[in-house]
């Protein structure tokens, strides 16, 4: 259940644009707010603010540097993200395998009752 | 037979494709015929759907109601807008979990390709936030899975 509510705080947070620019940036690399304010054009406390909400979701940790807090990525919360998804993603999969196998037992009925 | 291909069109949309070697009047029909729905729209293994209502017609309604083993489960509302027989459908759906999800509007077409069919889903949900939110949920069986890798929005395995 836990698990669960991180995943919907992790899609929630990627639901925004700004978000998912930060996280594409710190998969390069690890950076301070004043480094990540720079190239969006944004204020270091709204940058801030977005970090909070990405570290709550558990996709990204920091470590104290003196008086900075560099941020990167968190490997598990991102992994869970990916995890998941392929799991839904095999689930669609699966649904079609399904109805490939429906179509041809349709296809074959079909042949059946031409003969 | 083709994979599936999925990817974000937009700040709102959603689009599936995939193949099938058979016709479009065969994949047409297992798309509206209850009988043969619950034998495939299933999900993750262990689910089965033990209600499935359709109306096929433009205005008409259906209802799907999955169920596990351990007798959890949750129910998609939906009317259909539009219907062309063995080419295309236009329905909006819901999924209630237990409250309503914002409305996906979906278009699926299925187009003559060779001997089968190319089918394409195009979804189309409300705002950005409701098209993130539904990953979490894997509504609608997980077509919307593969948002954040299709769209690189983190080279997965870069982490530190």
């Amino acid at each position: 259940m836990q698990a669960a509510t991180q995943l919907d705080a992790a899609f929630l947070a990627m639901a925004d644009p700004t978000r998912r620019a930060i996280l594409a940036r710190l998969a390069k690399g690890e950076a301070t707010v004043a480094e990540l304010a720079k190239p969006f054009n944004i204020t270091q406390p709204s940058v801030s603010q977005h970090l909070k909400v990405l570290e709550d979701a558990g996709l990204i940790l920091s470590r104290i540097d003196g008086t900075k807090r560099p941020r990167r990525l968190a490997r598990a919360g991102v992994e869970a993200m990916d995890e998941w998804l392929a799991m839904l993603r095999k689930a669609l999969e699966r649904n079609y395998d399904r109805l490939d196998q429906v179509l041809a037992g349709m296809e074959h009925t079909k042949r059946g009752a031409k003969k | 037979m083709s994979k599936l291909e999925l990817k974000t069109e937009g700040d709102t949309h959603i689009v599936v494709t995939r193949r099938f070697a058979a016709p479009p009047e065969s994949v047409y029909r297992a798309h509206t015929d209850p009988k043969l729905i619950q034998k495939w729209l299933l999900g993750p293994e262990g689910w089965t759907m033990p209600v499935c209502e359709v109306d096929a017609r433009p205005g008409g309604k259906f209802r799907y109601e999955w169920k596990n083993a351990q007798g959890s489960g949750f129910h998609i509302t939906g009317e259909y807008v539009e219907l062309k027989p063995s080419s295309r459908i236009v329905h909006v759906e819901r999924m209630w979990l237990p409250d309503p999800t914002p409305d996906n509007h979906v278009d699926t077409r299925f187009d003559k390709d060779g001997a089968g069919t190319l089918m394409t889903i195009r979804m189309t949900l409300p705002d950005e936030k409701t098209r993130a939110g539904m990953l979490a949920t894997g509504m609608a069986g997980g077509m919307e899975a593969s948002y954040v890798r299709l769209e690189g929005l983190i080279p997965f395995g870069a982490t530190a």
